[in-house]
């Protein structure tokens, strides 16, 4: 490999110590015994103990965590069926960039946007039925229309990986659909099943304006909590449940990205 | 096991076309229960795609496909007793060698006692005991090839495909293999059809093979057949080197650059090509009492197993074996025998 000038090499560690800078602040913040300040004086747990007793806190925990389950396990089948459908069937060339541009639409259209007509959506909807009142249900709906995307596109590579012809191979082989799914592609797909899964799971969990627009009054999430929060004025505790939040995407991108590399093997 | 003896294979007024490409147009033919079939021609001549029409990989856009007495050409590729060595292998990476020869038992649900001896047939018919319990990519080319040719096999089918079985092994792996597939055929005596671009590996191993060009099949015989007469300008060239002159008929046989030449088949046109293999070439020391032309050596080419002659006038290509030494500008008398030299059609 080439040797990259002095300039370019300062540049990036400086790039990668400013993204990160907020974070390690966070985090040593919530292992301080002092209340406010930058000023270290003690390392302590407390306040991760603290999160414990906070009825609040763990409220929002625990409508988090739901949301981000059901949310990501409804994504992910229809995510799944949705990649076999658009690189297994013989579309033409014109219908399948098309299929291309609306999977890639999702993932680059700004929150806010989807957020808005989101809330129009149920806004008509509620009309119908009561259902669709500002609440879990339409947080729900509104997470799996983004996340849908996400597992589509990381399922889809890896059916791009497996190629047609093991398929073929199994056709010829005797087996019907329904075997074939079972023995041949489903194995094979399950890596990038399970990484499109964890994606859409950090996605669900750290997602701030989506919920901010859909939720109503018993379905706070932690980011919505953490906002909250944060303008009543920052503690110790929001540093260390913000930690936490931190944590567990760290652990599911890194999973998630050694999943969608595992060989076909 | 002796059903499948007696099904011949009938590809009739077959046509296939991808948008506006004519990939097949019109194929009749036949292949017989148990010969080894070859199908013959240069990338894009539509030869795989006929082996996946066969196999059911692929909807004919007319014409149908008859086995036995059975019309299967709707019939889909897990319906139908045919199968196929893919030409990437196509092993499934998941799961063990004995598991991957045992899939398409597995899959028509077959009875536990049943699957165990055929797979354990199948490994010892391709010598694949010490493998079974590894994983497909902790093999070489020529292993995985042989595995799936077992797991082909096992299912005992009526025809097996082989697309293109040959090219991802080397040169020397490749000889073996033409051998151990001709062996294996002779053994079994299934109907084998092998798709290739190599005319070696087709002259090796088929009983018979069908020349494929632009989507139709140009000459169809045995290996003897298609390569002494050859019956245009492509086959002859497809198969190997080939003498070309250009001729007018005359009586008796053809006017060319270097004279006359009796022939043993008039053709039917006034004026195009005749044929000559360079190993069919004869050198002599005096005239030929016929057809002899008197030539000089402008270049030879040692070859290992025989020399290659180059000759004016006519720009000729004569074999000779490597014992027998010419030099540049030598003049030799050599002789188109009228039996060797062919007329070509169109």
């Amino acid at each position: 490999m080439r040797k990259s000038h002095p300039i370019i090499k300062a540049l990036a560690l400086f790039t990668v110590w400013f993204l990160y800078l907020p974070l390690l602040g966070v985090a040593v913040c919530s292992v301080n015994t002092a209340k406010g300040g930058w000023v270290w004086k003690g390392f302590t747990l407390d306040w991760y103990f603290k999160l414990l007793d906070n009825e609040w806190i763990l409220n929002s925990a625990w409508n988090t965590l739901e949301l981000a389950v059901v949310s990501t396990a409804i994504a992910t089948l229809l995510g799944t069926i949705l990649a076999i459908g658009i690189s297994r069937f013989p579309w033409g060339r014109k219908t399948n960039s098309f299929l291309n541009t609306m999977l890639n639409i999702p993932v680059v259209i700004p929150d806010i946007i989807m957020a808005g007509s989101l809330v129009v959506v149920f806004g008509i909807l509620r009309e119908v039925s009561s259902i669709f009142d500002m609440g879990m249900i339409d947080m729900i709906i509104g997470h799996v229309t983004f996340q849908i995307a996400f597992v589509a596109l990381v399922v889809r590579s890896r059916l791009a990986l497996i190629g047609q012809d093991v398929e073929e191979a199994g056709r010829d082989l005797f087996a019907s659909n329904w075997y074939l799914m079972r023995k041949v592609m489903l194995p094979l797909m399950m890596p990038g099943i399970v990484a499109g899964a964890m994606l859409a799971f950090t996605l669900s969990l750290d997602d701030f304006v989506l919920s901010f627009f859909l939720s109503g009054p018993d379905s706070q999430t932690l980011p919505l909590f953490i906002y909250a929060a944060v303008r009543r004025g920052v503690t110790p505790e929001i540093h260390a449940l913000s930690t936490l939040v931190v944590l567990i995407t760290v652990i599911l991108v890194v999973g998630a990205e050694r999943f969608s590399k595992k060989e076909i093997a | 096991m002796d059903t499948h003896k007696d099904k011949n294979l009938t590809i009739k007024n077959m046509v296939k076309t991808f948008g506006k490409v004519e990939v097949l147009k019109t194929v009749n033919q036949e292949v017989r229960a148990g010969e080894f079939f070859t199908l013959l021609g240069p990338s894009g001549c539509g030869k795989t795609t006929l082996l996946r029409i066969i196999a059911g990989l692929e909807i004919p856009t007319s014409g149908s496909v008859i086995l036995g007495n059975d019309d299967i050409t709707s019939l889909p590729a897990n319906k139908r007793h045919v199968n196929m060595v893919f030409q990437s292998y196509a092993l499934f990476p998941h799961l063990t060698i004995y598991e991957n020869i045992a899939f398409g038992l597995r899959s028509r649900k077959i009875n536990a006692d049943e699957i165990k001896r055929r797979v354990n047939e199948g490994i010892e018919m391709l010598r694949l005991e010490t493998l079974k319990d590894r994983m497909p990519d902790q093999l070489s080319g020529g292993q995985k090839q042989r595995v799936s040719l077992a797991r082909a096999l096992v299912n005992e089918p009526d025809i097996l495909l082989l697309d293109e079985p040959m090219s991802a092994l080397d040169a020397k792996l490749r000889a073996q293999v033409q051998e151990e597939l001709r062996r294996l055929q002779r053994k079994l005596g299934t109907t084998f059809i092998m798709v290739t671009h190599d005319q070696d590996e087709a002259l090796v191993c088929s009983d018979r093979i069908a020349v494929m060009n632009e989507g139709q099949i140009v000459q169809c015989g045995t290996p003897e057949e298609v390569y002494d007469y050859p019956c245009n300008k492509f086959v002859a060239e497809f198969l190997g080197a080939a003498n070309m002159l250009k001729a007018k008929r005359v009586d008796g046989g053809v006017e060319t650059e270097l004279g006359f030449f009796a022939l043993d088949k008039i053709p039917d046109w006034n004026e195009g090509l005749v044929t000559i293999r360079p190993e069919w070439v004869k050198i002599s020391e005096n005239k030929p009492d016929h057809n002899g032309v008197l030539a000089t050596v402008e270049d030879s080419v040692y070859r290992g197993t025989n020399f290659d002659l180059f000759l004016s006038p006519g720009n000729l290509r004569v074999r000779t074996s490597s014992y027998k030494h010419f030099r540049t500008g030598d003049k030799i008398w050599i002789e188109l025998t009228a039996s060797d030299l062919v007329a070509l059609g169109d």
